[in-house]
């Protein structure tokens, strides 16, 4: 390794992600508390949690849309405080709610959000070309965004979070009203991705039905971390059937209350 | 995942920093994304432009023969009032596309695309800086119109007197631009803008040299013409009609330059996750 990569925190196996002891309040209010968990290089973790646990504000945090005062957030081993550049430009992120512009094309905003990172249009073309080969998404790209449907739009802001070809996507509960056929369709997207491109994903959810057993989880419950490891791990720690099971034993909501929550 | 798949997938170690290309391709892009929302917001166009003319047609023909302008500098004769007011509508272009633009970074911040821009990798300072030009290349050309169709209004300042201007008008658009800029980092909701505009646009453009000059001002009210000096956009629109009859006024360009990094420095500080008031009336 030469100059710049020198003793790069990559080189290692170093996690994607590491949240340590991170605590954040709104007023009075405790949000998080002590948070602590790894998302390790290659893996696909979700981060699970009932509305309100926690996860869209651990979401801006870890995206430096507020501020990290107690603890201390890495990514790739950049710190988020003292190295805020090196830290997000190894990022993709897909927020909860819609981001697109909506009067430019989807080509358009590809562009936008590459030029962001300092590629330029013919770079970002050639980028778009290779992630949507296969997706008949292909041919809309002159189409404004707002003509997309839900799923559309969703799928478009997955591949807006692969153009820079981050290292770590955060997906903040990408599935959010959509239909159950958009949300297979979108969930299987990311995980072929996740193959093709070798990333990291710390992927929100309170949706048990998306995890898979080979997935890590984190449960995230009312601010704080109720556990962490992989599905089977989980589970038997638990001594529990499932992870839904195991879910209910960690958090008393049983997976039930869960999908009253998304209906 | 295997060390084989990351390096298959081209996950080499990135390189710390970023070139001078990728801050260049990064203010193009928020520049370029700024001009398709203009393109495609004609009526923003229209009226950004309808609002001076109207000015310019109707209110300077019926005060023409009301208000007398003697010679004062930068002019070397008695003008027409449509000559006087010309730089003061200019000045109202850039104003309001100031707000236009801070009126925009509210939406953008309530629709959820300003976290596009935030999550950027590069500096939040260059991040805001850029999107502040590219809010003012988009006022710059809709000065330039304006000059097109007020010089068949009998506004004709020398060839040279638009080549002269241009810095002046970047540099009162920049300071009106950040302003917009600070007041969107402090108004939460876009509901809340309509009182920007009686609360600051309006003020800050009756209370100016922009329709009436100074001096008959001080004739009429002291006070007004106390208030006039101290406000920004005075100097802005005097910068803006004197470099258009090719003169400098350094009084004028002190005061724009010093509001200019002030307000942006403001705006910088409120938009910094670690110092910024926008972050911290999220938590409270």
């Amino acid at each position: 390794m030469q100059d710049g990569t020198l003793n790069h925190p990559e080189a290692s196996r170093t996690p994607a992600l590491s949240v340590e002891r991170v605590s954040h309040s709104y007023g009075q209010r405790k949000a998080l508390d002590e948070v602590s968990f790894t998302v390790p290089q290659g893996s696909f973790t979700a981060l699970l949690g009932p509305n309100g646990a926690g996860k869209s504000t651990l979401f801006s945090l870890i995206t430096r849309l507020f501020n990290v005062r107690h603890g201390a957030i890495q990514i790739l081993g950049f710190d988020l405080n003292d190295e805020p550049g090196e830290a997000l430009r190894r990022l993709g992120v897909v927020f909860q709610a819609r981001t697109l512009d909506l009067d430019l094309s989807i080509s358009q905003n590809l562009i936008y959000h590459a030029a962001l990172h300092g590629l330029p249009a013919s770079a970002a073309k050639k980028r778009i070309g290779e992630i949507l080969a296969t997706s008949e998404l292909h041919s809309r790209l002159k189409e404004k965004a707002r003509n997309l449907s839900g799923g559309q739009l969703r799928s478009i802001e997955i591949v807006r979070a692969f153009m820079h070809r981050p290292r770590l996507i955060l997906l903040d509960e990408p599935t959010v009203g959509l239909d159950v056929r958009s949300r297979a369709a979108i969930l299987t997207e990311v995980r072929r991705l996740v193959r093709d491109e070798g990333v990291s994903v710390l992927w929100a959810t309170h949706l048990i039905d998306e995890i898979d057993q080979d997935d890590r989880v984190v449960v995230l419950h009312q601010g704080a971390v109720r556990a962490e490891g992989l599905v089977q791990q989980i589970v038997e720690a638990e001594r529990a059937k499932s992870i839904g099971d195991a879910f209910t034993r960690l958090t008393g909501i049983s997976t039930g209350g869960l999908e009253e929550v998304r209906a | 995942m295997s060390d084989t798949t990351l390096e298959r997938a081209g996950a080499a170690p990135m390189r710390r920093g970023f070139p001078l290309s990728a801050y260049l391709i990064c203010a193009g892009g928020i520049v370029w994304r700024e001009a398709l929302r203009f393109i495609h917001q004609r009526e923003r166009f229209v009226s950004a432009l309808v609002r001076p003319l109207l000015w310019l047609f109707i209110f300077a023909a019926g005060f023409r023969q009301v208000l007398g302008v003697s010679i004062i500098a930068p002019y070397q004769t008695y003008i027409l009032y449509e000559v006087y007011i010309a730089p003061g509508l200019v000045g109202m272009i850039l104003l309001f596309n100031g707000m236009q633009s801070s009126l925009s970074m509210v939406y953008d911040r309530e629709t959820g695309t300003m976290k596009t821009l935030l999550v950027s990798p590069l500096p939040r300072w260059f991040l805001l800086v850029s999107k502040l030009f590219a809010g003012v290349a988009v006022g710059v050309v809709q000065v330039y119109v304006f000059f097109v169709i007020a010089w068949f209004w009998e506004v004709q300042p020398d060839w040279l007197g638009y080549l002269t201007a241009l810095p002046a008008i970047l540099l009162a658009g920049l300071m009106l631009g950040a302003l917009g800029m600070l007041l969107s980092s402090l108004v939460q909701q876009l509901e809340n803008f309509a009182g920007v505009m009686n609360f600051v646009i309006f003020p800050m453009y009756f209370a100016s040299s922009a329709l009436y000059p100074l001096w008959r001002i001080q004739e009429s009210s002291p006070l007004l013409y106390t208030i006039c000096q101290f406000n920004p956009f005075t100097h802005a629109v005097e910068l803006i009609r004197f470099a258009l009859y090719q003169r400098f006024n350094g009084d004028a360009f002190v005061i724009v330059l010093g509001c200019t990094v002030l307000f942006l420095a403001g705006a910088i500080i409120a938009y910094d996750p670690a110092r910024g008031l926008i972050s911290r009336k999220r938590q409270q």
